[in-house]
């Protein structure tokens, strides 16, 4: 039997026990459904509102979280998230507003999503765009769907292959499969930008396009990024951009200039939305002109214009070759859209681009600091991170280790073993919002740990040992499948 | 406003260490001619100034607790959150933490995860659930994705009621338009047909039978024929059901569905203007490894503790790249939080509470509402808390006459079913008192 630090929900729960009461119906009563469509049971945990309390409090107390320390997690851009953005979502105008209320009820909404997609153009240098996708992924779907439609009404129906490079997002092949196309790797060269001449030979006509995140995911901005986009493009395909990165470049470039013709933006990594332990993030996707069409119905638009004395009237508007509705309502306006406006509203131009600025000199400056503790396989001026080897020669000890040992240090892990194309990879991500302290005891803890794989190695396999939980047995959760949990007079009746 | 904490002294030896003058020397790579583009955007606010801007669009709104007295659901309703829910929603160590990749500091994400699976499960009647996805309608498009993956892409088509939610019917269109699929059924003909009439679409070329639970026009239907009739042709049934109403009606689980899905916003989520929302997933357990998703499972770590991991990730994006069901990495974690909360809070009777509050005034209105010169109830099924009536005049004057008396009647069901240009879809909850609902009956009677 194992010990439990904190137990389930379900095993708190002890018949009779009240949290929150409902009021008294103030109606007269009506006789109740005919007994065969009612349940019998509902098996749901009957507790006091303190235990239920004190219960998430202690599980809040498990986790790791920007709030309390550094998170240096790469292509995962684990900023600060600023507290006013807390309580503007929360104002009762945007909290209590239906999805489906008449527009001219919902003029503050509907501006601020207008003002949102104007500036995501502006800041990006694109034509349109829609901010219906609920995170990353969902947006990329968006976009290679608004690719394909693109083609197929060209009648240009034998392109069926994307080409992506081999340091890609696992959600760009999936994003591609998902529409059952093909996909075609493109290797790196020993820069770290795509290789030209792989690039030359996969480009023909049955090419949809290319999918390519700049910086890539070992923290390179391309140095051949036009070149890239001009050989794309005259193959007749699109291009699309990974924003995942894009911490890296707001007021450094606008992807819609360098000739990009479509990109989802993570408004959960650039523009401070928080993550939520996974989720909802918020992904809106820009194009250019070349996919305005079809852009996913509907947009936000000006219904009638204003003047001087009155604000112009918003409404929604379908675009004309539109791919159609990606999820229900307008996306995820609330948790999404107004903790990002608020971040835009209060930074302006010059803001943003110190941002991109000190993420970029945060990334240099904790690369050099390790350079000559481990190996760095792609060493140039990165952009806001870097991706370092997490082994050493003669040694045993892996990228795992590593990120193990670094929690004893209480830090979190940087990600690793991402991007595939480098061994033991750690990628690290620091963000504008650390501060040089930080970097350097982060910097440090890296040193002191390359050390340990050399004389205490058994340390690092040992790690993490100051948690409050060791490394978990992953194949005993995959081969059991324990996935759910049950009241505890429930499970008596089971075993 | 900035959130740089970096002081220019520093900025100064931090650049020397790095070897380059100037932050904008960092930036070589790009092309000059579009490097440092000035960007056309108002100019910063402080704190102070963002959060009135803020304050005045938000106040510019007319909102559903304030303003107006609402009777508008078809997919969103306004219900009583618990102070609790969002006094652990705004914990740091919850809302600023990442994904659970790193298990050893995550365990109080991956328990809620796991609490959360387990109580849709228990809620749905069916053996498994994910972490969640985007929305309910996301979440049905899943359901035909996992329905594709196990026959393996060999079956083509789908059986979908009209009366599944018009917007999820549209997603569901757009996520599958690379597949090469027919969707048959939900033609408007079909609508005041019992659900039973759609097994005669049902062929050994169907993969999966999508229905709504209550139906989007409000009317409760025992789908067991309909899923007998799907097995027997080898198809899966998917059920798009209504978590509030699931806390009084038979379960799905309980008919035989093979997959539940939905939108659970109505536990603890705000409306707030349609999103973020919390889509749930649950299924049989034989279908655990075609499931997309995010999913929680028990283990134990080295010193015995019991534990909790991601698992089954080989079926996932990262590991599986174009072979992975679906692209999908994030769940709603932060939601799926605030579900599992407000289950807790009101626990199993005040939740029954909740249920029989919004049953008993959907029915005091519907009844009230019938008695009224023209009007009626557009079926005599029974109904939970949404129904549809029928209007003596389009239903679309009926809202704008409300309007103009502070209410929001309802949806306007001539959106999407031009044949019900005269109906309104009324959803009432526990938020509506007997004055909300004699007011709206008073204003109906002057129409």
């Amino acid at each position: 039997m194992s010990t439990i630090i904190e137990p389930t929900i379900f095993e708190l729960s002890s018949p009779g026990r009240r949290g929150v009461k409902m009021p008294a119906s103030d109606v007269p009563q009506t006789d109740s459904l005919p007994q065969h469509l009612l349940r019998s049971e509902l098996p749901l945990p009957e507790i006091a509102e303190v235990d239920v309390v004190r219960h998430y409090v202690k599980l809040s107390k498990l986790n790791y979280s920007v709030d309390e320390g550094f998170y240096p997690l790469g292509s995962c851009t684990m900023k600060y998230n600023p507290k006013i953005n807390e309580d503007t979502c929360r104002y009762p105008g945007f909290l209590f507003t239906h999805p489906l209320q008449p527009i001219e009820t919902v003029q503050g909404n509907l501006a601020l999503m207008f003002e949102l997609q104007e500036w995501l153009k502006e800041i990006s240098g694109f034509a349109g765009v829609t901010l219906q996708p609920a995170a990353g992924a969902h947006g990329e779907y968006t976009g290679v769907l608004m690719m394909a439609a693109y083609h197929k009404l060209r009648g240009d129906t034998k392109r069926t292959k994307m080409l992506i490079p081999d340091a890609a997002h696992g959600t760009n092949p999936a994003s591609v499969g998902m529409m059952g196309m093909g996909v075609i790797t493109i290797p790196s060269d020993s820069r770290g930008n795509v290789d030209l001449k792989a690039l030359e030979a996969a480009c023909d006509d049955t090419v949809i396009g290319m999918m390519l995140t700049n910086p890539n995911t070992l923290g390179m901005f391309d140095e051949n990024i036009e070149k890239v986009i001009e050989m794309v493009h005259k193959c007749g395909g699109l291009m699309y951009g990974d924003g995942a990165n894009l911490n890296a470049l707001l007021g450094i470039v606008r992807p819609g200039d360098l000739g990009f013709d479509v990109m989802h933006f993570n408004l959960h990594k650039t523009f401070s939305v928080p993550h939520g332990g996974g989720g909802p993030g918020c992904g809106p996707v820009g194009v250019s002109k070349t996919l305005l069409d079809f852009l996913p119905s509907p947009l936000v638009g000006i219904l009638e214009e204003g003047n001087d004395d009155e604000a112009p009237f918003y409404g929604f508007v379908t675009p004309k070759n539109s791919i159609g509705r990606m999820k229900a309502f307008h996306g995820h306006f609330g948790g999404g859209m107004v903790r990002a406006y608020t971040y835009i509203a209060m930074h302006g131009p010059d803001g943003l681009k110190a941002i991109s600025q000190y993420a970029v000199l945060n990334a240099n400056y904790l690369q050099a600091k390790v350079r000559s503790h481990y190996k760095i396989p792609f060493d140039r001026i990165c952009m806001h991170e870097f991706v370092a080897e997490g082994r050493f020669e003669g040694s045993d000890v892996r990228a795992l280790d590593i990120s193990k040992r670094l929690m004893d240090y209480g830090f979190h892990p940087p990600t690793n073993y991402f991007p595939l194309i480098v061994p033991e990879a750690l990628m690290i991500e620091p963000t504008e919002t650390e501060n040089k302290d930080t970097l350097d005891k982060f910097a440090d803890a890296l040193i002191k740990i390359a050390e340990e794989a050399k004389n205490q190695p058994e340390l690092l396999h040992n790690a993490p040992s100051t948690t409050k939980f060791g490394r978990m047995d992953e194949v005993k959760a995959a081969r059991e499948l324990v996935l759910c949990c049950w009241l505890p007079e429930d499970y008596e009746a089971m075993v | 406003m900035t959130f740089i904490p970096t002081s220019p002294a520093e900025t100064e030896a931090m650049l020397e260490t790095v070897g380059v003058k100037s932050l904008d020397d960092l930036f070589d790579a790009v092309p000059k001619k579009h490097r440092f583009p000035k960007l056309n955007l108002p100019p910063a606010l402080t704190e102070m100034e963002a959060a009135a801007h803020l304050s005045d669009m938000a106040s510019s709104n007319e909102n559903v607790r304030q303003d107006l007295v609402s009777f508008l659901g078809a997919g969103a309703y306004n219900h009583y959150v618990p102070s609790v829910v969002d006094h652990m929603l705004r914990r740091g160590e919850f809302y600023t933490a990442y994904t659970p990749y790193q298990p050893e500091i995550s365990q109080g994400t991956l328990q809620a995860v796991f609490e959360f699976q387990s109580l849709m499960a228990n809620l749905t009647g069916m053996d498994v659930s994910n972490a969640s996805h985007y929305d309910g309608a996301t979440a049905t498009a899943e359901a035909v994705s996992l329905a594709y993956a196990q026959y393996r892409g060999k079956r083509k088509r789908i059986v979908m009621s009209p009366a599944l939610h018009p917007q999820y019917r549209d997603v569901v269109d757009t996520y599958t338009q690379g597949m090469g699929i027919e969707t048959v059924g939900d033609e408007e003909t079909n609508l005041t047909l019992s659900p039973e009439s759609l097994t005669s679409y049902i062929d050994e070329n169907t993969m999966i039978v999508i229905v709504q639970y209550p139906d989007f026009l409000g009317r409760i239907f025992d789908y067991k024929k309909i899923i007998d009739e799907a097995h027997a042709k080898g198809a899966l049934v998917c059920v798009v059901a209504n978590p509030t109403a699931l806390l009084m009606l038979k379960t799905p689980g309980d008919m035989g569905a093979d997959i539940v899905v939905g939108e659970a916003q109505p536990f603890g989520i705000p409306i707030w203007y349609g999103g973020p929302y919390l889509g749930f997933f649950t299924t049989k357990k034989s279908y655990v490894h075609k499931m997309a998703g995010r999913l929680v499972g028990e283990t134990m770590d080295v010193r015995g503790q019991r534990s909790y991991v991601l698992t089954l990730t080989a079926r996932e994006q990262h590991i599986k790249r174009e072979r992975a069901t679906s692209n999908i990495c994030t769940n709603q974690g932060l939601l799926a939080l605030a579900a599992s909360v407000y289950m807790s809070v009101l626990g199993k009777e005040g939740l029954k509470e909740v249920a029989n509050l919004c049953y008993q005034k959907a029915h005091y209105a519907a009844n009230e509402l019938s008695k009224l010169k023209g009007f009626k109830l557009f079926s005599s099924e029974p109904f939970f808390h949404e129904f549809t009536l029928e209007c003596p005049k389009p239903a679309s004057e009926v809202n704008q006459y409300l309007l103009d008396h502070g209410i929001l009647g309802g949806y306007d069901l001539g959106n999407d079913y031009p044949e019900l240009k005269n109906h309104l879809l009324v959803a009432v909850t526990e938020m509506n008192s007997k004055e909300e609902i004699d007011a709206l009956v008073e204003v109906l009677k002057e129409i």
